[in-house]
């Protein structure tokens, strides 16, 4: 019951326009595994706001998807600057991306807002100059 | 109202087609990203001015029926190669924003 299916991913972080193949890849797998559409779109909507946010400010990272029967949870390692205030980068509208992001229709600092609203937990650990971890637990009903 | 039907209604441009008989059941209209991606429903006509890549991800997350280029719009080479291979519907008009939305909520 326990054993989780697993799913790691490399998040290329010079590449823009390849930024969401992994959460792309995470919904046809979860398809495939015939999980709720619902369960689908919330764990593809978090992992691609995660995909994009470790693109714009991090150089990417690595994802990683366990399965469960009951759970879906994903973990976004990052080495990138870090999170100054977390409590201020959870405000919908708050963004430090820059001009160039916004102009692809990013940095609307709708990002970790939207990655709380469709999971059922989300954990931020950042230390300035080192990192990200984020971990997002979406319950299956 | 099929995918189909609607660009046929609406006089818009193929630039790619993936299952144009899908049904359209609602529509959508915004160009940030994270607010598409989070309020646009499956099956909706998705009208936008953005044209980068990563509408091609959004559309393909999101579940939209179609993406609708407002304005004249159109997309690189590339990026329509790339919707092809997702399988996305992308057209193009040059009516507005406005106009499109008028005009899709009055057929469905």
């Amino acid at each position: 019951m326990d054993e989780a299916l697993k799913f790691h991913f490399v998040i290329d972080g010079d590449n823009f326009t390849s930024a969401g193949e992994a959460s792309v890849e995470v919904k046809k797998k979860l398809r495939q595994l015939g999980f709720p559409p619902d369960v689908i779109r919330r764990v593809s909507i978090a992992m691609y706001e995660g995909e994009i946010n470790m693109v714009i400010h991090a150089r990417g990272g690595v994802a990683d998807v366990l399965v469960y029967p009951d759970r879906i949870v994903i973990i976004l390692e990052d080495h990138g600057p870090g999170i100054e205030d977390i409590d201020l980068a959870m405000q919908e509208g708050y963004s430090t991306a820059p001009d160039s992001v916004r102009a692809l229709g990013f940095g609307a600092g709708m990002g970790l807002p939207n990655m709380k609203r469709y999971t059922e937990e989300m954990h931020i650990e950042s230390t300035l100059g080192v990192g990200t971890t984020i971990t997002m637990v979406v319950n299956v009903q | 109202m099929t995918v189909a039907e609607m660009a046929c209604a609406l006089n818009l441009e193929e630039i790619a087609a993936g299952d144009t008989q899908r049904e359209v059941t609602g529509g959508y209209a915004g160009d940030l990203l994270s607010w598409v991606m989070g309020r646009a429903q499956a099956g909706d006509a998705w009208v936008t001015i953005m044209s980068n890549a990563n509408i091609v991800a959004v559309a393909t997350l999101a579940d939209t029926a179609a993406v609708i280029l407002a304005e004249g719009v159109t997309l690189e080479p590339e990026v329509a190669e790339l919707a092809r291979t997702k399988g996305i519907n992308v057209y193009s008009s040059a009516q507005d924003t406005f106009t499109l939305c008028a005009k899709i909520a009055a057929l469905l």
